[in-house]
C-alpha cells in the first residue's frame, strides 16, 4: 500500500497520484532517509578530507612513501621544523620502519589470538560444562569491552619491566646498544597485550556464528557415530568459516588502529626491528603508524607535519576500509545458507 | 594417554562415549580447547583482581573531590574530580547523539530500506565506521572543527581556531559509539515476526505508528544494550579525547558563559588521565592512573552488569508466536 505509493512518487509519475501531500509515514521515511544521507555523507567526507590534506605528503615522495630509507625519527623531526622556518616545506618521508611495525605486530597478534580464539570459542560454545559456560560468556565480554589504555597501563607496569629484566639478557642488551636500547618496550609487548585486547572480540563473533550452525546438521554427524569434537570440528566450524573471517577482519582493524596503547608499549622508536637479529626481533622496539600519529599530535600546528600525520592516517583509512569490505564479502556466503540475519 | 584429558570425559555426560576411546588428534584438540578455556578465564581473572587490588590499595576519597594539579610529588597532583566528571559528560553528550541517530538509522534500515541501493551503502557505511581507527576518526573531527563555520563550538585564541572542545570529542565520539547502536537496535527489530507487524497494519495503524508504537517497545532491551555497549566503547576511548579534548586534565573553559562556556572548553576523561600518569606519559604517577583505572574498571563493570540484568530480562519477556 505505502510502499507503493512511494515507488509511484518519483517525477515522472507522481503527478498522475491524486493525493501529492506526504503521508505521515513518507514524511518519517523521508525523515530518516535523510538522516542516513547524512551518516553516509559524513563518511564520504572523512574519506575526502583526509586524503585532501594527506595529499601533499603523498605527492613529494610518490610510492618512496611507503619505502624505506633514512631514519623515520630524523625525517618526522625536519618536516616538523620545516614548518616554523621561512623557506620550502620539507616533506622527505620513508615510513617503511612504521609500516613493517605496524604489519609485524598485528599480523602476529591476529595469528595468536586467531588460534586461540578459535579453540576458546568452540571450547565455550560446545564444550564447557554449563557453569563455565556462564563464567566464559560474561568474562567475554567483559575483557572486549575493558578500555584499552587499561591494557595499555598493566602491560607498562608488568609486562614491560618483566620482559626487561627477566627475558633480555645483559649481553642481549650489549649487543645492540649503540642502535638501539632493549628496555622491555618491545614487539613482544605489543603483540602480547594486543592479543589478549582483541581475542575477546574474536571469541565473541566466532561464538556467535558456531551457535548459529543448526543443531540437526551436527545431530546428523553425530548419528553416524563420529566423536562430538569431530563432528563440531568438521560441520560446525566448516560451516561457520565465514564469519571466523568476518571476526578476524573486524579484530584486525582494531589492531590496525590501536593507537594509545600500542604507543604506551612498543618503544616509541621509529625503528624496524630486524628479523636476521634471531630471537631478540621479537625484543625490538619499534613505533607503527597508529602510534606516530599519537606521538606527534603536538606537532600538528606545522603545516607539512600535518599533511604527513594525516598521510598516515590515509593510509590507516584505506586498509581498514578495505578490511571492511573483506569482511562483508565473507559474510555472503553465510547469508545465503540464512545463517546470518 | 589417558592422562593428557582427563577431564573432558566427565564433561560429557549427556553423550555416549567418552573421549577415551577417540582419536589421539581429537583427544589433543579437546585438551588444547580445555587448556585455552581455562587460560583465557585466569588471563581474565588476573586483569581484574590485579586492578582490583591495585585500585583499592590506592584509592582515596579525596582523589575522587580534588582536581588535578601540578606538581611533583603525589601529594600535590590532587585527584580526578575533572576527568571523572569529563567522562560523565563527554558520555552522556556522545550517547545524546548516537542513540537518536543509531536507532533511526536501525529503523530505516530494518523498516524501510529503499532505495535498495542506499540501504546497501548505508550498511556498509556503518559497518565500516565501526572498523575506523578512532584516531582516524580524531583527525577528521580535527579538519571538521577547524573549519570556520563549525569553529563556533571550540575555543579560539588569538584568532585562531583550535578545534578542540567537548562538542567536537562528544561529535566524533559519537560516530564511535554509533554502529554499536545500530547493530543491535536493527538485530532487535528484526528479530520480531513480521506477523505482528501486520496486526498492527491490520488494525489501521500506518507504518511508522507501528514503529513507534509497538516494534521499538518491544526492541527496548536491543536498543539499551546497544546503547551500553556503545557507551562502553565511548569512555574507553583515549585517541579522540586527547586530539580532540585537549586532554588539559582540567576543565578549561572558553569562556565564562555557565554550561556552554564549559562545553565550548578542552577538558580531559579517565582515559586521557590514565594515559598522562602512565610510566610512559608526562606525569607518570602510577598510583593515581591506577586508581582512575580502578574507577574505569568499576564503569565497565557496572556497564556489563547493565547489560547481562536486560538481556537477561528480555529472555524472560514475551515470545512472539
Amino acid at each position: 500500500m505505502d510502499r507503493d505509493a512511494y515507488l509511484d512518487h518519483d517525477p515522472d509519475a507522481g503527478f498522475l497520484e491524486p493525493d501529492r501531500r506526504l503521508s505521515q509515514d513518507q514524511r518519517a521515511e523521508l525523515g530518516l532517509g535523510a538522516l542516513v544521507c547524512v551518516v553516509v555523507g559524513l563518511l564520504v567526507a572523512l574519506f575526502v578530507f583526509v586524503l585532501r590534506e594527506a595529499w601533499p605528503s603523498f605527492a613529494h615522495n610518490g610510492l618512496a612513501w611507503f619505502g624505506g630509507g633514512g631514519s623515520v625519527d630524523q625525517q618526522l623531526q625536519a618536516i616538523s621544523t620545516s614548518g616554523d622556518l621561512k623557506h620550502a616545506p620539507v616533506y622527505t618521508f620513508h615510513a617503511w620502519p612504521l609500516i613493517w611495525s605496524t604489519i609485524v605486530i598485528t599480523i602476529g597478534a591476529v595469528a595468536i589470538a586467531f588460534v586461540s580464539s578459535l579453540f576458546i570459542a568452540v571450547f565455550m560454545v560446545e564444550f564447557a560444562p554449563p557453569w563455565l559456560r556462564r563464567i566464559l560468556e560474561p568474562v567475554v565480554r567483559l575483557l572486549a569491552s575493558v578500555p584499552s589504555v587499561i591494557y595499555g597501563l598493566a602491560a607498562v607496569l608488568v609486562l614491560v619491566p618483566f620482559i626487561g629484566n627477566h627475558l633480555i639478557t645483559q649481553n642481549e642488551k650489549a649487543s645492540v646498544t649503540p642502535t638501539i636500547q632493549l628496555s622491555g618496550s618491545s614487539l613482544l609487548a605489543a603483540i602480547v597485550v594486543l592479543t589478549v585486547m582483541i581475542a575477546p572480540i574474536m571469541i565473541a563473533v566466532f561464538a556467535d556464528g558456531l551457535r548459529s550452525v543448526p543443531r540437526g546438521w551436527l545431530e546428523g554427524s553425530l548419528a553416524l557415530g563420529i566423536n562430538r569434537w569431530r563432528t563440531f570440528w568438521k560441520v560446525g566450524v566448516r560451516t561457520a568459516r565465514p564469519v571466523f573471517v568476518a571476526g578476524t577482519v573486524l579484530a584486525t582493524a582494531r589492531a590496525l588502529g590501536e593507537a594509545v596503547m600500542v604507543s604506551m608499549v612498543s618503544g616509541g622508536v621509529g625503528f624496524a626491528p630486524n628479523p636476521v637479529d634471531g630471537l631478540i626481533f621479537f625484543f625490538e622496539p619499534s613505533r607503527p603508524l597508529a602510534a606516530t600519529i599519537i606521538a606527534f599530535t603536538e606537532e600538528l600546528s606545522s603545516p607539512p607535519m600535518k599533511h604527513t600525520l594525516y598521510a598516515i592516517a590515509a593510509v590507516l583509512l584505506f586498509s581498514s576500509a578495505m578490511l571492511s569490505v573483506i569482511g562483508w564479502a565473507a559474510k555472503q556466503p553465510m547469508r545465503r545458507y540464512g545463517l546470518v540475519p | 594417554m589417558t592422562t593428557a584429558t582427563p577431564t573432558p570425559a566427565r564433561s560429557t555426560p549427556k553423550r555416549s562415549g567418552s573421549s577415551a576411546s577417540w582419536r589421539w588428534s581429537d583427544r589433543l584438540g579437546l585438551g588444547l580447547a580445555w587448556f585455552l578455556g581455562l587460560l583465557f578465564c585466569a588471563i581474565a581473572a588476573a586483569i581484574v583482581i590485579y586492578f582490583l587490588v591495585e585500585g583499592i590499595r590506592y584509592l582515596r576519597p579525596n582523589l575522587l573531590v580534588t582536581n588535578p594539579a601540578p606538581g611533583v610529588s603525589e601529594s600535590q597532583t590532587g585527584g580526578f574530580l575533572d576527568p571523572l566528571l569529563g567522562t560523565l559528560i563527554l558520555g552522556a553528550m556522545s550517547m545524546a547523539v548516537a542513540v537518536p541517530v543509531g536507532v533511526g538509522i536501525a529503523v530505516w534500515l530494518s523498516e524501510f530500506g529503499r532505495p535498495t541501493g542506499l540501504a546497501r551503502v548505508a550498511e556498509s557505511a556503518v559497518e565500516m565506521l565501526a572498523g575506523e581507527p578512532s584516531v582516524v576518526l580524531a583527525l577528521f573531527g580535527t579538519i571538521l572543527f577547524t573549519v570556520g563555520q563549525l569553529g563556533f563550538l571550540s575555543q579560539t585564541s588569538h584568532g585562531i581556531v583550535l578545534g578542540q572542545s567537548f562538542f567536537a570529542a562528544a561529535a566524533m565520539l559519537s560516530l564511535v559509539g554509533l554502529p554499536m547502536v545500530v547493530a543491535s537496535t536493527r538485530e532487535g527489530l528484526q528479530a520480531i515476526p513480521s506477523h505482528v507487524r501486520e496486526a498492527s497494519y491490520a488494525v489501521g495503524k500506518t507504518k511508522i505508528a507501528t514503529t513507534r508504537r509497538v516494534l521499538l517497545p518491544a526492541a527496548r532491551p536491543s536498543v539499551i544494550t546497544g546503547s551500553m555497549l556503545g557507551l562502553g566503547r565511548v569512555i574507553g576511548d583515549t585517541a579522540i579525547v586527547l586530539l580532540l579534548l585537549g586532554g588539559t586534565l582540567t576543565f578549561q573553559a572558553a569562556n565564562s558563559t555557565p554550561l556552554l562556556g564549559l562545553l565550548r572548553g578542552t577538558g580531559d576523561t579517565l582515559t586521557g588521565y590514565i594515559y598522562y600518569n602512565a610510566p610512559t606519559g608526562d606525569g607518570n604517577q602510577p598510583s593515581k592512573a591506577y586508581a582512575a583505572a580502578f574507577v574505569l574498571m568499576l564503569m565497565v563493570l557496572a556497564i556489563n552488569v547493565g547489560v547481562d540484568f536486560v538481556v537477561r530480562r528480555s529472555q524472560r519477556a514475551v515470545r512472539w508466536s
